[in-house]
């Protein structure tokens, strides 16, 4: 097949995706510019982080990635059950990470860790937090482009729709696999 | 949600209004209100030149008016003429977007009444009476919401208001349930109950100063920088579809985009009003992340304007409406947008926090946004309302000269503001042997008296803004 040249889903969706990801790059520069100014501060806090539920995370929103990018082959493929069922791995994949960071915050807040507790945690709060809502979000698309795919409204024809929920849902991978890196990994 | 842009027919059955050029008779309800938002804002201007002479003639007009009085109702006669503007707008978009008669066309007269009568004595009541006296009169100590910035009006005046708001607000909305749900009348609704239900924090009046503030910027911030870009949006998309004849479905999307994007950067936005006022230290970062962003919505909206103008589909004979739209754009991102971000990051605003830095941004943002989209709306229906498509070339004419005069005295305005700012924070804030904030205002006092001339070129284009009205009437009814 050639290689298609077209920017697939919907372009709005492209110029949200572009705004949110400024968001997230001013968020991490000015957590570069405090971490070199305070680093046995961000040490010790990265230090008491649980890297093996974040890394199991992290497997968790790629796989979710993969499924919806087979997602939209088996759309355009005209293979539509296969596409709904996949859409629904990446909501699973979704489930499990909000449980899994559910369960780490319910941990910070019952340590006392607060926006206020001081810059390390104001920063990996806002972060997650902020990153948290945006799979909240991502699911809810992922909810509603299912629906309509249940209700037989993508073919190999059309399915921009899904590759809109696809291109939302690559953002919020991007975005928290950047975050893995920097705030659970970078030493 | 949306329908395409198809020319809807008259309402079945319905009575045609006498006037061809408006679809439903019950939109020129919006005239009063139109007329009332230009009378306010000559008087709003006028304030204006008294108060900048203040600053450089300490007592003029003392003690008859004296400075914190102009100022007082400087900015309260903006907003109310921008609500009146707003109204206007309401009235007219909603029909034609619902395509149906206004849900009650004389409650829409009355409510315009008492919101005039109501705004008017409030005026009167700054100007006669000592302020402290008037928050006695009018039983402040009962309900206590005076004295705060932008919401002086006495309690009962806030009363009236959200009254009137109710008013207007069923009004609209029983149009809109009743009829076609188009995303240019779901925004400007969505808008319109925001500007109201925030406005509801103006009767939130607590005792510590902090939470005070705090939510006092609910009903500043999350108005100018929120809810009333949903308006302005709505307004801009309305004016658009009709002159540019561009595909309604692409205009909505835009419109979309801009929204969201309003909303992602304008609420938590909020953040760059906490820096300094007892609030935690970390909406110092959060204040300053989202509200850098702000501009983008403004530029988008630039774009938007440009880019259906070029796409157009029509030449509207309405040359002038066009020019306002566009002047839109670009003004309000000038004005809300880049002189927004000039001073809303934490280290800069530590040094530039309240001093004419900020008043510069205030003037052309409330001009540039606000104002010339209550313009461009009157400019695109005024005509229609009184019989015509477009106003003759000769009145054309004049109204755009009004245009390039105000425009071009409110970027004077804003720059000589501008410069009074930086030495203003050089002297005041920076200097090795900082002077103290009067010997600081002598000595920028050259940059008030530029800033006053600016001001009377502005006055004058408004003036001849008014003057456009009743140019040319033998040439339209032939046209």
């Amino acid at each position: 097949m050639p290689r298609s040249r077209h920017v697939p889903g919907d372009l709005a969706m492209w110029l949200f995706i572009l705004a949110e990801l400024a968001v997230f790059a001013l968020f991490f520069a000015l957590y570069g510019v405090h971490r070199a100014r305070q680093p046995a501060l961000f040490a010790q806090g990265q230090a008491s982080l649980r890297l093996g539920s974040a890394l199991v995370n992290t497997l968790l929103l790629i796989a979710g990635s993969a499924a919806v990018a087979a997602s939209v082959r088996a759309f355009a493929a005209n293979q539509l059950a296969r596409g709904a069922h996949l859409l629904g791995w990446t909501w699973l994949s979704g489930a499990v990470f909000l449980l899994l960071k559910g369960e780490e915050f319910a941990h910070l807040f019952a340590a006392g860790v607060s926006l206020s507790s001081d810059d390390f945690w104001m920063f990996y709060l806002s972060l997650t937090v902020f990153h948290f809502l945006h799979v909240v979000l991502g699911m809810v698309i992922i909810v509603a482009v299912w629906l309509r795919a249940r209700r037989g409204a993508y073919g190999a024809a059309n399915h921009v729709g899904v590759e809109t929920a696809a291109a939302y849902w690559h953002m919020v991978d991007l975005v928290w696999v950047v975050l893995f890196a920097l705030v659970y990994v970078a030493r | 949600m949306s329908t395409s842009a198809k020319a809807a027919p008259r309402p079945a059955g319905g009575p045609t209004p006498a006037n061809m050029h408006i679809r439903f008779a019950s939109q020129t309800v919006a005239k009063p209100y139109f007329v009332a938002a230009i009378g306010l804002f000559v008087g709003q201007v006028i304030f204006g030149l008294i108060m900048g002479l203040q600053y450089v003639i300490g007592d003029f007009l003392f003690p008859e008016i004296p400075f914190n009085v102009a100022r007082m109702v400087h900015t309260n006669l903006l907003i109310v003429w921008l609500l009146f503007g707003f109204m206007g707008a309401g009235y007219y978009l909603i029909p034609e977007e619902s395509e149906r008669e206004l849900h009650s066309p004389l409650l829409a007269k009355i409510t315009f009444w008492v919101f005039l009568v109501a705004g008017a004595l409030t005026i009167v009541g700054y100007l006669a009476v000592p302020y402290a006296t008037l928050a006695k009169i009018t039983g402040n100590d009962l309900l206590p919401t005076m004295g705060r910035e932008f919401l002086e009006q006495p309690t009962i005046t806030k009363i009236g208001i959200v009254l009137v708001a109710l008013s207007f607000l069923f009004n609209l909305s029983m149009t809109v349930l009743k009829g076609r749900k188009t995303s240019i009348s779901l925004v400007m609704m969505l808008g319109l109950w925001g500007l109201a239900i925030f406005f509801l924090f103006s009767f939130y009046n607590p005792h510590n100063l902090v939470l005070d503030k705090y939510f006092w910027w609910w009903v500043v911030h999350l108005w100018v920088e929120g809810v009333w870009e949903l308006i302005m949006g709505a307004m801009l998309a309305f004016v658009l579809v009709k002159v540019t004849g561009v595909d309604r479905e692409i205009i909505e999307k835009w419109l979309y985009v801009i929204i969201a994007m309003t909303l992602i950067t304008g609420i938590i936005g909020t953040g760059h009003h906490y820096f300094w006022i007892g609030t935690p230290g970390y909406w110092q970062v959060w204040g300053s992340v989202f509200s850098a962003l702000e501009p983008i919505p403004f530029f988008m909206m630039t774009l938007f304007a440009f880019n259906m103008v070029n796409k157009r589909r029509r030449e509207h004979p309405n040359k002038a409406a066009v020019l306002w739209a566009l002047g839109t754009g670009v003004m309000a991102f000038l004005g809300a947008g880049v002189w927004g971000f000039l001073h809303t990051l934490a280290p800069v605003n530590y040094l530039t926090h309240g001093t004419q830095i900020t008043a510069s941004h205030g003037h052309m943002a409330f001009y540039g946004a606000y104002a010339m989209v209550v313009m461009t709306m009157i400019s695109y229906t005024m005509p229609l309302m009184r019989g015509r498509e477009a106003n003759s070339n000769g009145a054309q004419v004049v109204e755009m000269w009004a245009f390039w005069l105000m425009t071009i005295a409110m970027v004077f305005i804003t720059l000589f503001l501008t410069g009074a700012g930086i030495l203003q924070v050089w002297m005041q804030r920076m200097g090795e042997q900082p002077l103290g904030f009067m010997a600081t205002q002598d000595k920028i006092a050259f940059f008030y008296w530029l800033r006053e001339a600016a001001g009377v070129v502005f006055f004058a284009g408004l003036l001849l803004y008014i003057v456009s009205f009743f140019v040319g009437k033998r040439e339209a009814a032939r046209g």
